[in-house]
């Protein structure tokens, strides 16, 4: 049997999906068996016109981490897609968005004026801002169009499978890769995890009835071992987010914020954790419930931490 | 999209209604051009058999398989049509309506505009029920007995009607005796009947009635189960006394040394420490106070064992439980009467000849404390009364609501105090309401009476020094009508109080999973169509507990809802709403979210497999746990999140 050509690329990531990538420790020596790898720009020195050079459908499988947020990625995409019979989104910023994908609250510029004109780090020369085309007598220097909307891998181009989490853990990366090796391939669309059912299927703690009459950031209390995080008013969104993690976060008193993206068949994950949410709040007195919502100090953040380009708004109107 | 789905769209004119304000032909026009409708007609008048007949014909030959109608809100006529698909051999979930006049016509003005959120509201419509798919019915069977609680005369006239059809009755009564309030009056507005009269009768009927089972002394604790299938747990709190055994000679009332307040003589008069409410009481069977009795509280007496020759007594009784099975439940458990005291300026409780209502009453009836006799404290006749309309009634501080029955009885106490006394009689009142078959006939009847009406709320009242044995009480009031303030001197004071919920009201309204209203009356389903009804199927509300009456109306209401449990039982089983939600236990978490929040208490966790399930016969498809669930696990039937965000991208394109 000829062996698999496999492919791995980032976007907007952050780099720490190809940590997890290396996170299946020896199970890499099974893989290196079984697959060549033609192009991992972070591991193996390869130049886009030599994918450009592959002919279309040349490549078995390729891993696609990160959101796409600039024309260059845009363009890897739409290139991989076509040099790929499988396309994989690797990792929540490739499936849902991502935390880049908070960047759909703002618009480039206003994005441009912080990082480059208002952080206090800055040195206060004008405003310098990257341009697409800079000239000089040697040539035309480019850089990518920096997009007002960071868009999902599937927005851009189509997606056969996904595989959630920030990053991805080991046993689900290693799930996704052992079917791919094995030829047991699930119908596409399939979200490879070892559960449909949310987090709090695989947490530990103790669930009961949900009733918050206060809302705590995380450093404001100790949680005890036992109780489900969300009924001591620690915004947990284990109850809106697909496991296959193990509950992790949780078990160590840390509330689940979400990167395993929605439950089976869920459209829109932030709108089902806001509404569950607005639905246990424990009073009926509109002030007061106006006081325990005042404590969730950034509501999109909370509830759409990876999926706001995902979402049914998708992002910030446009001025 | 599936190629064998073929949509009628028929778009109503409701007369001038929506075709005055929306170009009807232009909504049916630009709906033939969407995919997959095959037809699109519009009509006069959709709802009248001969509009209904054109969706039938549209279903039978062209083989129209979703049907869209445009015209008032589903709310209206959405059982009609669903029947039409029905009639036609058609599952009828197969059919959205759009509510192209009370969204559409009736908010706004006639123009493009308006014709243009028609044909969106259309278009919506269109989208989504490509999505729909056949619904099956469903229905329980119903257990034919009946559960009425509370024995006053609303329990009484429900418990005989559904008991002379000859079918069970069990009709809980919380005091010794049945009766309720209206054993306590002596007279009844406006025919000036005699209270007891007319209802020892229907009080002696229930005794008598072989399919009533009757158990007063008696509270209902739990109810669980649902319409139809009712399971009721009925705590017997102990007689003391063996029922069998009691001949009901009263000896043991007569012997027993201790006495007490009477509750039935409003605490005017005594009863013993073993007692039968009232002469007429039925079950003529005496309770021993356990409070009162002496034996319970200091372990000597035993009077009452001593003297009763049948040997009734028996110390040793405990309370019972007892469970009883039931198809619906009527609930009529009435009222209690507001208590002045925290109004001090009227003084009662301090003031000596300062009364209620109820206490007027009970100095008026022949059985009551005094014999029928209008007498002062003093024991002296008083010559003159002022009765006192609207206290706690009507006024913001206390209850917003009218009480309804207490312009009739303050009308009657004037003619009864006339008639007893013939002194003088100041009626101070807000308005005068006297609606009512012969209401109005007695209140003139009463103005030629020489009564004084006086048209203003009552300030304070005080005791004035005079030199007879007794204060009279000097009242401070607005007239209205000279816009005076005036003075007025009276021996004795009545204050009509309000009708309050039942001090446990909430109690009852957890078990029975009922809805209570503003003013903490039970809710009913519809306040005009649908008023014994409640939101949980299967339970009437009847009389006073859903809100101040008078005796007819509660009298009327009490048949109504037995009329409705008769129905029930004829039929043999109720049909259930298809519209309810379920759980996809595939993805249920079991997390727990939707469990507190189910109105109808339909939810409920299954410990072995981790999943919450909702009850289907509870359920009323309010999706209120849908919109919960964090899992997208629960969804309720016809209103799945593809059928409304197709509606919404149909609106919206």
């Amino acid at each position: 049997m000829a062996k698999l050509k496999l492919a791995l690329y980032w976007a907007a990531s952050c780099g720490g999906c190809e940590i997890a990538q290396l996170m299946i420790g020896d199970k890499i020596l099974k893989l290196i068996e079984a697959a060549d790898i033609v192009f991992w720009p972070v591991a193996i020195d390869a130049k886009y016109d030599d994918v450009e050079a592959m002919p279309a459908k040349s490549i078995d499988v390729c891993l696609f981490n990160g959101a796409i947020r600039n024309s260059e990625q845009e363009h890897m995409a739409k290139m991989l897609r076509e040099k790929s019979k499988i396309l994989i989104a690797y990792g929540a910023c490739a499936c849902r968005g991502g935390i880049p994908g908070l960047g759909n609250l703002h618009d480039r510029q206003s994005i441009f004026n912080t990082v480059y004109r208002d952080t206090v780090s800055t040195e206060k020369n004008g405003n310098i801002f990257p341009q697409t085309l800079f000239r000089v007598s040697e040539g035309d220097l480019t850089l990518p169009v920096f997009y007002d909307t960071v868009s999902t891998l599937n927005q851009v181009v189509d997606v056969e499978y996904y595989i959630p989490g920030c990053p991805p853990e080991e046993k689900t990366t290693w799930l996704a890769l052992e079917a791919l090796l094995e030829g047991k391939l699930p119908p596409k669309g399939t979200v490879i995890s070892h559960n449909v059912k949310a987090v709090c299927d695989e947490c530990s703690r103790k669930r009961d009835i949900k009733k918050i009459k206060k809302i705590y950031r995380n450093f404001e209390i100790i949680p005890d071992a036992e109780t489900c995080l969300l009924e001591l008013g620690l915004l947990c969104t284990g109850v809106a987010t697909r496991g296959g993690c193990g509950a992790l976060c949780p078990q160590v008193n840390m509330p689940c914020t979400g990167c395993y993206g929605p439950v089976e068949g869920v459209i829109d994950q932030g709108a089902h954790f806001l509404s569950a949410i607005a639905s246990v709040i424990d009073s009926k007195d509109e002030e007061e419930i106006r006081t325990i919502i005042n404590d969730v100090l950034d509501p999109v953040g909370t509830c759409y931490r990876y999926s706001l380009p995902d979402s049914l708004v998708r992002r910030a109107s446009l001025k | 999209m599936d190629d064998d789905i073929k949509i009628g769209v028929y778009v109503c004119h409701c007369g001038h209604n929506i075709a005055d304000v929306i170009d009807v032909e232009d909504v049916a026009q630009r709906a033939r051009k969407s995919g997959n409708v095959s037809v699109s007609r519009d009509y006069v008048y959709m709802c009248s058999s001969k509009g209904q007949n054109l969706i039938k014909q549209d279903i039978m030959q062209l083989g129209i398989n979703r049907v869209v109608v445009a015209a008032c809100s589903p709310r209206l006529y959405e059982q009609t049509f669903q029947n039409v698909l029905r009639e036609s051999g058609l599952n009828p979930y197969l059919l959205q309506i759009a509510n192209v006049r009370e969204q559409c016509a009736w908010v706004h003005e006639a123009g493009l505009q308006a014709t243009e959120k028609a044909n969106r509201l259309v278009h919506g419509a269109i989208r989504r029920v490509s999505h729909h798919s056949p619904v099956e019915e469903q229905s329980v069977p119903v257990f034919p007995a009946t559960l009425v609680i509370g024995g006053g005369i609303a329990g009484i006239q429900a418990a005989l009607e559904i008991a002379n059809s000859r079918h069970v009755v069990y009709l809980v009564e919380r005091e010794p005796s049945i009766g309720g309030h209206m054993a306590q009056f002596d007279k009844t507005f406006p025919t000036l009947d005699c209270s007891a009269c007319i209802l020892t009768p229907k009080m002696n009927e229930v005794s008598r009635n072989p399919y009533i089972r009757l158990m007063t002394y008696s509270e209902v604790t739990d109810v669980s189960g649902y319409v139809g299938n009712f399971a009721v747990k009925v705590k017997r709190k102990a007689r003391y006394i063996d029922e069998d055994k009691c001949v009901g000679c009263g000896i043991c009332q007569e012997k027993c040394p201790w006495s007490t307040a009477s509750e039935f003589d409003a605490g005017l008069g005594m009863r013993k420490a073993v007692y039968t409410p009232f002469p007429q009481a039925i079950p003529n069977i005496p309770v021993i106070d356990r409070e009162r009795c002496v034996y319970f509280l200091k372990g000597k007496c035993r009077a009452c064992e001593k003297v009763c020759e049948a040997q009734a007594i028996n110390f040793e009784q405990e309370d019972m439980y007892i469970d009883l099975q039931v198809g619906s439940i009527i609930v009529a458990t009435g009222f209690d009467v507001f208590d002045p005291t925290p109004i001090v300026q009227y003084g009662y409780g301090r003031l000596p000849n300062v009364f209620t209502s109820l206490e007027f009453e009970r100095l008026c009836s022949p059985s009551g404390p005094t014999g029928g006799q209008l007498k002062l404290v003093s024991g002296r006749t008083p010559e003159s009364v002022a009765i006192i309309h609207c206290v706690g009634s009507r006024d913001k501080n206390y209850n917003a609501y009218c009480s309804r029955v207490c312009c009739m009885h303050s009308l009657k106490y004037s003619h009864l105090f006339k008639e007893k006394t013939g002194g003088e009689v100041y009626q101070l009142y807000i308005d005068m309401r006297c609606a009512g078959k012969a209401y109005e006939e007695f209140y003139e009847r009463v103005q030629g009476e020489h009564v004084h009406f006086i048209r203003g709320k009552l300030a304070s009242i005080a005791a004035g020094v005079t030199d007879a044995e007794e204060d009279n009480l000097i009242l401070t009031c607005e007239d209205t009508l000279l816009g005076n303030l005036i003075n007025i001197s009276v021996d004795m004071v009545v204050l009509c109080v309000a009708l309050e919920p039942r001090h446990d009201t909430e109690q009852l309204s957890h078990i029975l999973r009922l809805g209570r209203s503003h003013d903490g009356f039970f809710l009913e389903r519809h306040p005009k169509l649908d008023p014994v009804a409640t939101m949980s199927e299967g339970i009437f509300v009847v009389g006073c507990c859903q809100g101040p009456k008078d005796i007819p109306d509660t009298v009327a209401q009490a048949s109504a809802a037995s009329a409705r449990a008769l129905a029930m039982i004829s039929k043999g089983k109720m049909e259930m709403g298809a519209i309810t939600a379920s759980v996809d236990e595939v993805v249920c978490s079991g997390c727990k979210v939707c469990n507190a929040l189910c109105p109808y208490s339909a939810i409920f966790f299954d410990e072995i497999s981790n999943v919450s399930r909702v009850n289907q016969v509870l359920c009323k498809g309010c999706n209120v746990c849908g919109a919960a669930c964090p899992s997208g696990a629960i969804s309720t039937r016809n209103f799945s999140t593809i059928q409304i965000l197709a509606e919404i991208e149909g609106v919206l394109a």
